[in-house]
């Protein structure tokens, strides 16, 4: 709980920096949870989106949430940090336990939550008033960090570890939306890396790239996780199998079925799942 | 042959139809540029002559001595202008955010409607408005009632423009910064306003050029000055003012005086809109 009610945001990112939150990488990942969601269900008005969603994230693994359109993909991958709620009339039931903390304990305030867990989108949003830089640290500036030092480090660091830093080390004066589709898209994923989150929810990041473009982000995404626990929407099978360790399957807001990757795609328990991934439906 | 002879008839009266038409939309739309034309032409002839050095850095000559110039009414009226845009750009700016980002669909279409009304009241109205609210409390005619009157004028123009432009940011950017931990507030002020940065001023320069050309609201509130102001609980000219004054006089060197006035003024208000144009050229590229 500490950590998710800290009051200076400046103070919450730079202790974890020094790292003590920080999942150690080597200890057993099948054991480890980020995620511990239970019962949970999200309704839009009357609508009821998700319906009673029981499962874990493991820590440092790319977990895949697949299912057709409507399923309530997007909608479970948001209520993870607590995004849905910008919508109105929505609602929620049940938990949601981020490393054994409830995200939607009342004391919680949700932009300490998405500090913690952040998001790339399908559409690639650079923020089209700020150059490349300013893009990368514009999420510590608005938290109050103003060490310029520590920003500029922070900036490297990111653009490093998206693998962005080679294609714009000279460029960073130039506005985000120059940027190629691909390389918009890592630099999204610079800018939610910048805040040094926990874990890093992808809502469908690769759909309106091109194939070669999609192939750095895959890439990416599986060093991400060594350092950070991965949420993905997908709508590729071909994907889901090729970057996921574990493997969840919505439908019509209900999950149908869970577990590692290989299993899911080569022995599914569910007629359903099977139906799906193999194409005959979706 | 007498089928074929019909249909060769048919096609001639569409010719003519088309014919009728375009010429029609093209003397309407001759029609549209031809009084702005006017205008021009008819300011240039008898105002040109007037304007002059004098025109701008001297005051209004007394009746029967040749010269002088309105260099009180055009300060005046910069003064007015600050007035209004204290009082206007903050509450309209602030109110139109408010209705984008904030509020409930039921009380901003209230809101939305209300501003159309005040956008559609006749300026005079304003004028005696705050004549009753101001002047008569006060017992003076002041630069603040003026400024205050186009200040209400203004407030409905941005808010609706505002509005306008900030509903244009793409609610990406919204996601994406609330998901970087951002507070709203920084949210709808570092990224989302900023965005519409050049919309929003866009929509104050337009408001500005609109009430900078106001006369009736100032007819009982500045009421107009022949002289310097000094205090801005005093009158104080205005340039449409001071071409009313000396347009309804009797005298063909204030008529001339009028004219210049007026082609200042016309001037002013087409290099505000010019200024917009090119605000407004590189609006594709940064979105709004």
């Amino acid at each position: 709980m500490d950590n998710l009610v800290m009051a200076t945001p400046e103070q919450s990112v730079t202790e974890r920096a020094e790292g003590p939150a920080e999942p150690s990488a080597n200890s057993e990942p099948a054991l480890k949870l980020t995620f511990e969601v239970k019962n949970l269900s999200v309704w839009y008005g009357e609508k009821r989106a998700i319906d009673d969603v029981t499962f874990n994230i493991a820590s440092n693994a790319v977990t895949a949430i697949i299912g057709p359109s409507g399923c309530g993909k997007s909608t479970f991958l948001r209520a993870l940090n607590r995004m849905h709620e910008l919508v109105p009339k929505t609602r929620m039931e049940g938990t949601v336990l981020l490393h054994g903390e409830d995200l939607y304990s009342k004391t919680v305030d949700p932009a300490i939550v998405r500090r913690r867990v952040g998001m790339v989108f399908q559409k690639s949003n650079p923020f089209p008033t700020m150059t490349i830089g300013e893009n990368v640290i514009v999420g510590l500036r608005l938290n109050g960090v103003r060490n310029q030092k520590f920003l500029n480090e922070r900036l490297e660091k990111s653009l490093r570890m998206s693998a962005l830093w080679d294609e714009v080390k000279d460029d960073l004066h130039k506005p985000g939306t120059s940027l190629s589709g691909g390389q918009q898209q890592r630099l999204c994923i610079a800018r939610a890396l910048a805040v040094e989150p926990e874990v890093i929810l992808m809502d469908e990041p690769c759909s309106a790239l091109d194939p070669i473009a999609t192939a750095k982000i895959e890439e990416l995404i599986s060093e991400l996780k060594a350092q950070y626990t991965i949420v993905t929407v997908t709508h590729n099978m071909q994907q889901a199998g090729r970057i996921s360790d574990y493997t969840a399957f919505l439908y019509l807001g209900r999950l149908i079925e869970f577990g590692q990757t290989t299993t899911i795609f080569t022995n599914p328990s569910d007629r359903q799942t099977e139906d799906y991934i193999t194409g005959r439906f979706g | 042959m007498r089928k074929s002879s019909g249909r060769a008839d048919n096609h001639d009266w569409r010719k003519i139809k088309n014919a009728l038409a375009s010429t029609g939309t093209f003397v309407s739309a001759v029609l549209v540029i031809a009084p702005l034309g006017l205008v021009f032409f008819h300011l240039l002839v008898n105002g040109a002559s007037s304007v002059n050095w004098d025109f701008f850095t001297h005051l209004p000559k007394p009746v029967g001595e040749a010269g002088g110039g309105m260099a009180n009414a055009i300060v005046g009226s910069l003064e007015l202008l600050a007035i209004a845009g204290v009082i206007g750009i903050p509450v309209g700016v602030l109110g139109g955010v408010y209705l984008a980002e904030y509020g409930s669909a039921r009380i901003n279409s209230i809101v939305r409607f209300l501003a159309d009304v005040l956008n559609g009241i006749p300026s005079i109205t304003w004028g005696v408005v705050v004549y009753g609210l101001v002047v008569l409390r006060f017992k003076s005619f002041s630069a603040y009632a003026g400024g205050l009157a186009l200040g209400l004028i203004m407030i409905p123009l941005i808010l609706r423009t505002t509005e306008e432009v900030v509903l244009l940011v793409p609610n990406g950017y919204r996601e994406a910064a609330l998901a970087l931990g951002v507070s709203r507030w920084k949210t709808i002020v570092h990224i989302v306003m900023k965005t519409a940065s050049k919309g929003i001023i866009t929509g104050i320069l337009l408001a500005l050029a609109r009430v900078g050309g106001e006369t009736a609201p100032l007819l009982f509130t500045a009421f107009g000055n022949r002289f310097w102001n000094h205090s801005l609980s005093q009158p104080i000219a205005a340039l449409p003012l001071q071409i009313f004054t000396y347009a309804i006089s009797p005298y063909d060197d204030w008529h001339r005086q009028a004219w210049a006035g007026a082609l200042v003024l016309v001037t002013g208000v087409f290099c505000v809109n010019v200024l917009v144009r090119i605000l407004t050229r590189g609006r594709a590229a940064s979105v709004v």
